[in-house]
């Protein structure tokens, strides 16, 4: 046991528990919370096995931006504050599946790897990571680019009410900040 | 360092998420739950870039770093239909969606307000 390991496991710990939290709370803002907590426990992992860039990117993008997401997301819907209790269907087959995924998993990680040790690679900076995707992984990465595109235009589509969705048109064009009746039929 | 640590704690986060995209009635939560379960991939791939070697070097941080970007798209997606859902039905709750057609009742209106179709932006 170095003092990597003992890191790994207070940070899984840490992970695991707080993850036990999101599933398992009554409030929708704490769920959120105890996300951040988790998704940084998370970072604190990859920071231990020597991902540095990952890790930093971790902290901006999930928990800097993803769980601010979800956050505003859990307030646009008007969520109430408070424990509320019909956020959880009845769930013994929520039960069974994820405790049969989780651990069968496990036992398969276990059997493969018992109680082997492994040298910590040399750590994976940025100049290091940046190297490898502008030279062996351009292609992913530029269709990457193209996806958060679409995935983009798809968002703003989405959310504009005026812009193909046929049901409820009539209220629709009625409501504030909305257009005029004219241009603001169905695509 | 022994890798069976992380392993183990991916495994049970996924297993977390898995529980989480069932049990929960609540859409944001239920997307909640999907980023469990996105983490806890990611840290199989970092893993495994110290304990597997392969031709090219880091690899799996690399991937590591291409599933944030995914998970990111999906979240901007997933939120945004969410949130449309919600101005529909003034609830997210995901097992009272109707999965089929609504009936042809309520749009008479809409005949009359489409115009012709002229610049889909505005």
């Amino acid at each position: 046991m170095t003092g990597a390991d003992l890191l790994l496991i207070a940070l899984g710990a840490v992970a695991v528990g707080s993850g036990v939290l999101v599933v398992t709370t009554k409030h929708l803002v704490r769920a959120g919370l105890y996300l951040v907590v988790c998704l940084g426990a998370l970072a604190g992992d990859y920071l231990v096995l020597g991902a540095e860039l990952v890790a930093w990117v971790q902290v901006l993008i999930y928990v800097g931006a993803v769980v601010v997401l979800l956050l505003f997301a859990v307030m646009l819907t008007r969520a109430p504050i408070g424990a509320s209790d019909d956020l959880d269907r009845p769930g013994w087959p929520a039960a069974l599946i994820g405790g049969g995924a989780g651990l069968g998993l496990t036992v398969l990680l276990v059997d493969a790897y018992r109680w082997s040790t492994v040298a910590l690679a040399e750590a994976g900076t940025a100049e290091r990571l940046g190297e490898q995707i502008f030279r062996s992984w351009v292609l992913p990465f530029e269709v990457l680019s193209v996806l958060l595109l679409s995935a983009l235009v798809g968002a703003v589509v989405l959310s504009r009410p005026d812009i193909g969705r046929p049901a409820p048109a009539a209220d629709r064009t009625a409501a504030p900040g909305g257009v005029d009746v004219e241009t603001g039929g169905r695509r | 360092m022994r890798p069976v640590i992380p392993y183990v704690t991916a495994a049970l986060l996924f297993g977390l998420g898995v529980y989480g995209v069932l049990r929960r009635r609540n859409a944001v939560l239920v997307l909640m739950a999907v980023e469990l379960m996105l983490n806890a991939v990611n840290l199989i791939l970092v893993t495994a870039d110290t304990t597997v070697r392969s031709v090219l070097p880091h690899s799996g941080q690399v991937f590591a770093l291409f599933v944030i970007v995914l998970a990111a798209a999906e979240i901007g997606v997933g939120l945004a239909i969410v949130l449309q859902l919600y101005r529909l039905r003034a609830s997210v709750a995901v097992d009272e969606v109707p999965l089929t057609e609504p009936a042809e009742s309520p749009r008479p209106a809409v005949a009359a307000s489409a115009g012709p179709d002229r610049e889909a932006g505005r």
